[in-house]
């Protein structure tokens, strides 16, 4: 929808051949799936819930500054590593193949209030196989922004930067009102449903059991240290919340990321799908630390491409994808987490605004692709 | 209160307290044998008995009931990864000491699981167990004569009962291909010398296949005797033939291996059993597809294998991953993505 098509020197047949090439990858990565990756994911939840563990120990004597900091901190990542690294992948099914029942798609419950099946409904089903297109995607702007240019502004818009910055506070809770659709189902005739209120329901048992594990349980195991418990807690969420929604605003946010109609995905072929999450995506690069922080959601582009591959491999995958983008003459768009939150954030400003004047943009080439 | 609602407190408020998670999935960090705990249990070592055959002591976890000698185990091990279900005969005897037990696989060709298990399994790997199960065991009361009829792997549940309990009058027949691919031949030597035990091998590569009529010979009281056999489904058919013939079937048990090889072929008739529909789907159509031609209610979501709101378990046959080609055969647990799955052949989806 952007003014000039990215993908518009590309022949039907180059994108099919595109296609075939990604499923190439594909393939070999499943085909060499084995004990290291399974060893992988099993190292990282015994770390997370050792550290899990040990952090709350340490917040039960929070009432001590140091304390409190070191607990926070450690609970915040742990926090992170069980929404990111863990949950958002075992819920993808990338480690389904191991046939552990304990680790499953199916019966894996993550530290979030959104229950995880209402999730993968919005998300896997939705979200992964409408990637960024305007009406079907609410991952878009969440239904509370304006991403684009093409959408129609309103007044309203002008408070999104304010929403969004709510948004990123209270991410969990946005993110389960969005897995229920509550906008639309809170309409009067749509509140009766008996499954949305089943689903409702549920979301009401998660997020008190949630609210009372944290809030309430863990301070009052503190004794003495109950008030900083809880706003270690509180913090851990915070920090947690706020850390997830940049990462996920830089999946699909930053300039350069192509936003699609409704009716261009009309009978899309498998090449032309994937052709529209290598250009609805957006990466950020970093080291080693950085990918697992974000849950390797920092390889967002691999990740559209083949959101059922263990998150440990997407950056041997990255290699792979991104000589594809070049050959195909596509933009990658990746850069620093700063300057990816910062494109993210610059958008939702700019679109709070009616447009300006029809304009002409040229994508801006990533840097490090030139000064490859 | 009583002291077990209690418990069901306490454990409730530990269930807050490590919400969402389990308190077990906790406690299994630390004591992954531990009574209450998923039974599983610890190889603790590995010894070899044949060039293809070894014998792994495992530790069972405190919820371990214990077995009656015969009996087999059903066990996951994880294979590059994937866990996979087996079901092996328990050869130590049930008054075993250390709490150990034993199981003894001979590799196939072919098989993942028992060629893992000889070849590559190391003493402190974790496995899961379930309880012992099977009635290929002995009666309570004693019989006077005991024959003892096996071939190949099928030494193994006989070996636990022979490990168990003493007979007064115990013949085996075995057959092996050659003197080294007796399992447990040493033992067996030492129980012979002992007189306690009298043993007739039958070397298959150079005496050829056992001739149930040579039994006679063999064993001439045969007929009098409770017999235990084990092996190849064409020694047990025999067996079976034979005891009718002789109008003694009721002296004859018998345990069977489950056939484990699946003809992966092109399409199928495929069951649904939850809803009891049976349709023919050829090898190019997805399940789901399948599934809601005929009526039946699946889940589903994208359509195209990426959402996984379609797994369904495979109860049994093969299908065929339709983007790569790989086969999947059915197993207990085992769920597949309908939406690019296939029927290889004839297949059963739980739906
Ligand atoms: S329906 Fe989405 S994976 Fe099958």
């Amino acid at each position: 929808m952007t003014a000039i098509d990215p993908t518009a020197h590309l022949t039907a047949e180059q994108i099919e051949e595109l296609g075939r090439e990604l499923d190439a990858i594909r393939d070999e990565v499943i085909a060499s799936r084995g004990e290291k990756d399974a060893a992988y994911i099993r190292k990282v939840i015994s770390a997370q819930r050792k550290l899990e563990l040990v952090s709350r120990g340490v917040l039960l004597f929070s009432f001590f500054p140091p304390a409190w900091l070191i607990g926070t901190a450690g609970l915040s990542v742990a926090k992170i590593m069980d929404n990111m690294e863990i949950g958002h992948n075992i819920l993808h099914g990338q480690w389904d193949w191991m046939r552990d029942p304990k680790i499953h798609s199916t019966t894996w419950e993550w530290d979030h209030v959104s229950p995880s099946d209402q999730w993968k409904h919005s998300h896997n089903e939705l979200h992964h196989k409408y990637t960024n297109v305007i009406g079907k995607d609410n991952d878009l702007g969440y239904g509370i922004m304006r991403v684009d240019e093409d959408q129609r502004w309103h007044p309203i818009h002008l408070g999104q930067p304010l929403w969004n910055f709510i948004n990123a506070c209270f991410f969990e809770y946005g993110i389960a009102a969005y897995d229920l659709e509550l906008g639309k189902n809170l309409h009067k005739r749509r509140r009766k449903n008996p499954e949305f209120r089943a689903r409702a329901k549920a979301v009401g048992r998660k997020i008190r059991k949630q609210v009372l594990k944290d809030y309430v349980i863990h301070p009052l195991l503190s004794g003495p240290s109950f008030l900083t418990t809880l706003a270690a807690t509180f913090t851990a969420n915070l920090v947690r919340n706020i850390w997830s929604h940049s990462v996920i605003m830089c999946g699909h946010f930053p300039e350069g990321v192509q936003v699609f109609e409704r009716r261009s995905i009309k009978g899309e072929t498998r090449g032309q799908w994937y052709l529209r999450q290598m250009m609805g995506s957006a990466n950020i690069s970093g080291s080693k630390a950085m990918h697992f922080m974000t849950g390797n959601l920092s390889h967002q582009i691999e990740h559209h491409l083949f959101p059922d591959l263990p998150s440990n491999r997407y950056a041997e995958v990255a290699v792979k994808v991104r000589a594809l983008f070049e050959k195909y003459e596509l933009e990658y768009v990746t850069g620093p987490l700063p300057k990816q939150v910062f494109s993210a954030w610059h958008k939702v400003f700019r679109l709070s605004l009616p447009n300006k004047k029809p304009k002409v943009k040229t994508p801006d080439r990533e840097q490090e692709l030139v000064a490859a | 209160m009583t002291s077990t609602a209690l418990r069901g407190r306490a454990w409730k408020l530990l269930e807050m307290v490590t919400t969402p998670l389990l308190p077990s999935d906790y406690l299994d960090l630390v004591s992954p044998l531990r009574a209450g705990a998923d039974l599983r249990g610890r190889i603790e070592a590995v010894h070899p008995e044949t060039g293809d055959a070894a014998t792994i002591v495992i530790r069972p976890g405190r919820g371990w009931r214990g077995h009656t000698a015969g009996q087999y185990v059903r066990i996951g091990v994880d294979v590059d990864g994937v866990r996979l279900w087996r079901a092996y005969s328990l050869t130590s005897p049930t008054n075993r000491q250390d709490g150990r037990v034993t199981i003894t696989v001979k590799a196939i060709p072919d098989g993942k699981v028992s060629n893992h298990l000889v070849r590559r399994a190391t003493p402190g790997t974790l496995i899961q167990l379930d309880q012992p199960t099977g009635d290929f065991v002995l009666p309570q009361a004693k019989p006077a004569k005991v024959l003892y009829l096996t071939a190949g792997s099928g030494i193994t549940p006989v070996m636990g009962m022979l490990r168990d309990t003493e007979f007064d009058d115990v013949v085996m027949v075995h057959c092996a291909p050659q003197p080294q691919d007796v399992i447990f031949r040493n033992e067996l030597h030492a129980l012979v010398e002992d007189k306690k035990l009298r043993l007739t091998e039958v070397h298959t590569d150079t005496d050829g296949m056992l001739d149930i009529a040579r039994l006679d010979e063999l064993v001439p009281d045969w007929a009098e005797r409770e017999t235990w056999a084990c092996g190849p489904a064409g020694l047990l058919d025999a067996a079976e033939k034979h005891w009718s013939e002789h109008g003694v079937p009721e002296h004859l048990h018998t345990e069977r291996f489950r056939p484990t090889v699946v003809v992966a072929g092109d399409g199928g008739e495929v069951t649904f059993s939850a809803t009891g529909k049976t349709v023919d789907a050829d090898g190019a159509t997805p399940l789901l597809d399948v599934g809601e031609e005929a009526g039946v209610l699946m889940p589903s979501g994208c359509r195209m294998g990426i959402c996984f709101g379609c797994t369904s378990p495979l109860k049994a046959g093969a299908v065929r991953d339709l983007r790569t080609g790989e086969i999947t055969e059915a197993e207990p647990g085992v769920l597949i993505q309908t939406c690019v799955s296939a029927a290889a052949g004839p297949c059963d989806i739980e739906r």
